[in-house]
């Protein structure tokens, strides 16, 4: 029984059961209130909200995302936090060696960011 | 594996059903606890008044009669909904709470998994909720839901890099992910060899603090970050077509995410579970003190965030994208590189 590999899948079986309660909660949430709830269908009810008025046009409205490069970004430092972790953990293990390498590392990213910044990328455009 | 616990030989089952309900029942006691407290009482009191008073004592059983309420409601789906996504999307949102509270130790064994990513899974986990509000705010076919929704996109994935950065600081400052060695670390250590109060990070570590906490803000879209919700401009943002006990559900979230955040915090910076070694105190006593330890340190940290919630105006959306990509990032990166000059040096 204390197979290493067994006991490292059952440690996300614990997780697994942990999420199927969370759905279980929710799914009781929805049976009791189905239970209890009216339903007295009435045409006015299902319009879409509009502070009142009836809606405009499309409600699937285009609106103009302005930060879609701050997701670009993100996407690069996220992946940046990835290779930091293992890093991260094991820094007294690498000593001033990893230290050096980290930061040529974080550099770049930084030296990145300083780009970003400049081209104005980060202002409201 | 066989533990024992009370002296009890406990089969694998046992235990994870132990776990799980131990889990389950912080989740709902410390959540349940932190509504009534703070959005009940504590709000009410800074506004000069008395707050629920009528159900219970002190109008302490309020909640489950907003409970019973909200159960009661209509469930209605806007006609042009997309149905499906719709009706899953509080789930999500749910689910990526219940994930955060898995890893959380509330004791020497008081935890429903001890994965050793840790820290790493907690993060990754949060962001899942933006998935789940993205679903909201397009599934309602509504213009206030789907800018409400955007923006919180916007928001959640700006304030998530400057919440990782700082981690990475206290990862360093312990060596491990796990945050049962972050605890382990933070009790045994010392500071220039006084250790009555072990090493809360929190000390060594402010910088990081102050970040995690103010993202932690942001990530709960709580004022002063609260544009995706913004009721003056988008009534209610992405669950503005929300009714009964699906809005419960998101409003639970919410709540129970506070409780998560503010349970890591704790546990990164304040000492989590553990009370310093040099106190002396056995195993034994931690197993029943730690989750009392934790639990309050996590209510007193929600109750900052309420604090905050309720003093300060809203920030524009370009002014608070600017702090996070123009102060907070920088700001994280550079307590990275000092942390692991101060880790190499010493």
């Amino acid at each position: 029984m204390a197979n290493p590999l067994s006991e490292f899948l059952r440690s996300y079986l614990s997780v697994g059961i942990f999420v199927g309660l969370s759905f279980v909660l929710f799914g009781l949430l929805m049976v009791i209130s189905w239970a209890l709830r009216p339903n007295r269908p009435q045409a006015g009810k299902y319009i879409n909200y509009e502070s009142g008025v009836d809606p405009v046009g499309s409600t699937w409205s285009q609106s103009q995302v302005r930060y879609y490069i701050f997701a670009l970004l993100f996407v690069i430092f996220d992946v940046e936090a990835v290779f930091i972790f293992p890093w991260a953990t094991r820094l007294e293990a690498y000593g001033t060696f990893g230290l050096i390498e980290m930061f040529a590392f974080i550099t770049i990213l930084i030296l990145g960011l300083v780009y970003a910044w400049r081209k104005g990328v980060l202002k409201w455009a | 594996m066989i533990h024992t616990v009370l002296g009890l030989e406990l089969a694998y089952w046992q235990e994870t059903t132990l776990r799980v309900l131990g889990g389950l029942v912080m989740l709902l006691l410390l959540t349940g606890g932190v509504v009534y407290l703070y959005l009940f009482k504590f709000v009410s009191f800074m506004q000069s008044r008395l707050g629920p008073m009528e159900a219970g004592p002190y109008g302490s059983l309020q909640l489950l009669a907003e409970v019973g309420k909200w159960l009661q409601k209509e469930d209605i789906f806007p006609e042009d909904a997309d149905r499906k996504i719709f009706a899953l999307a509080p789930a999500i949102v749910l689910a990526s709470t219940f994930l955060m509270f898995i890893v959380i130790p509330a004791g020497p064994n008081a935890v429903v998994s001890d994965l050793g990513t840790g820290i790493y899974f907690v993060l990754a986990m949060s962001s899942l909720s933006v998935i789940g509000i993205l679903m909201a705010g397009w599934a309602s076919a509504n213009k206030y839901a789907l800018i409400g929704a955007l923006r919180a996109g916007g928001q959640l994935i700006a304030y998530e890099l400057p919440l990782v950065l700082a981690t990475i600081g206290v990862v360093v400052a312990a060596g491990s992910l796990n945050l049962q060695d972050i605890v382990a670390a933070q009790a045994n250590g010392e500071i220039f060899g006084i250790d009555w109060i072990g090493n809360p990070f929190v000390i060594t570590q402010f910088v990081a603090f102050m970040i995690f906490v103010i993202s932690v803000q942001a990530e709960l879209t709580q004022t002063p970050f609260d544009m995706p919700i913004a009721e003056s401009e988008l009534v209610a943002g992405y669950h503005v077509e929300y009714t009964g006990i699906r809005f419960l559900i998101y409003f639970i979230a919410e709540f129970a995410t506070a409780v998560a955040f503010a349970a890591v915090a704790s546990t990164l910076f304040l000492g989590g579970w553990a009370l310093p070694a040099a106190w002396g105190l056995g195993t034994g006593v931690m197993h029943v003190v730690g989750p009392i330890v934790i639990s309050t340190k996590a209510v007193l940290l929600v109750g900052v965030v309420f604090w905050v919630r309720f003093t300060l105006p809203r920030y524009r959306e370009d002014q608070l994208q600017r702090f996070a990509w123009k102060f907070l990032i920088p700001l994280a990166l550079a307590n990275i590189v000092v942390t692991a000059i101060a880790k190499v040096v010493f």
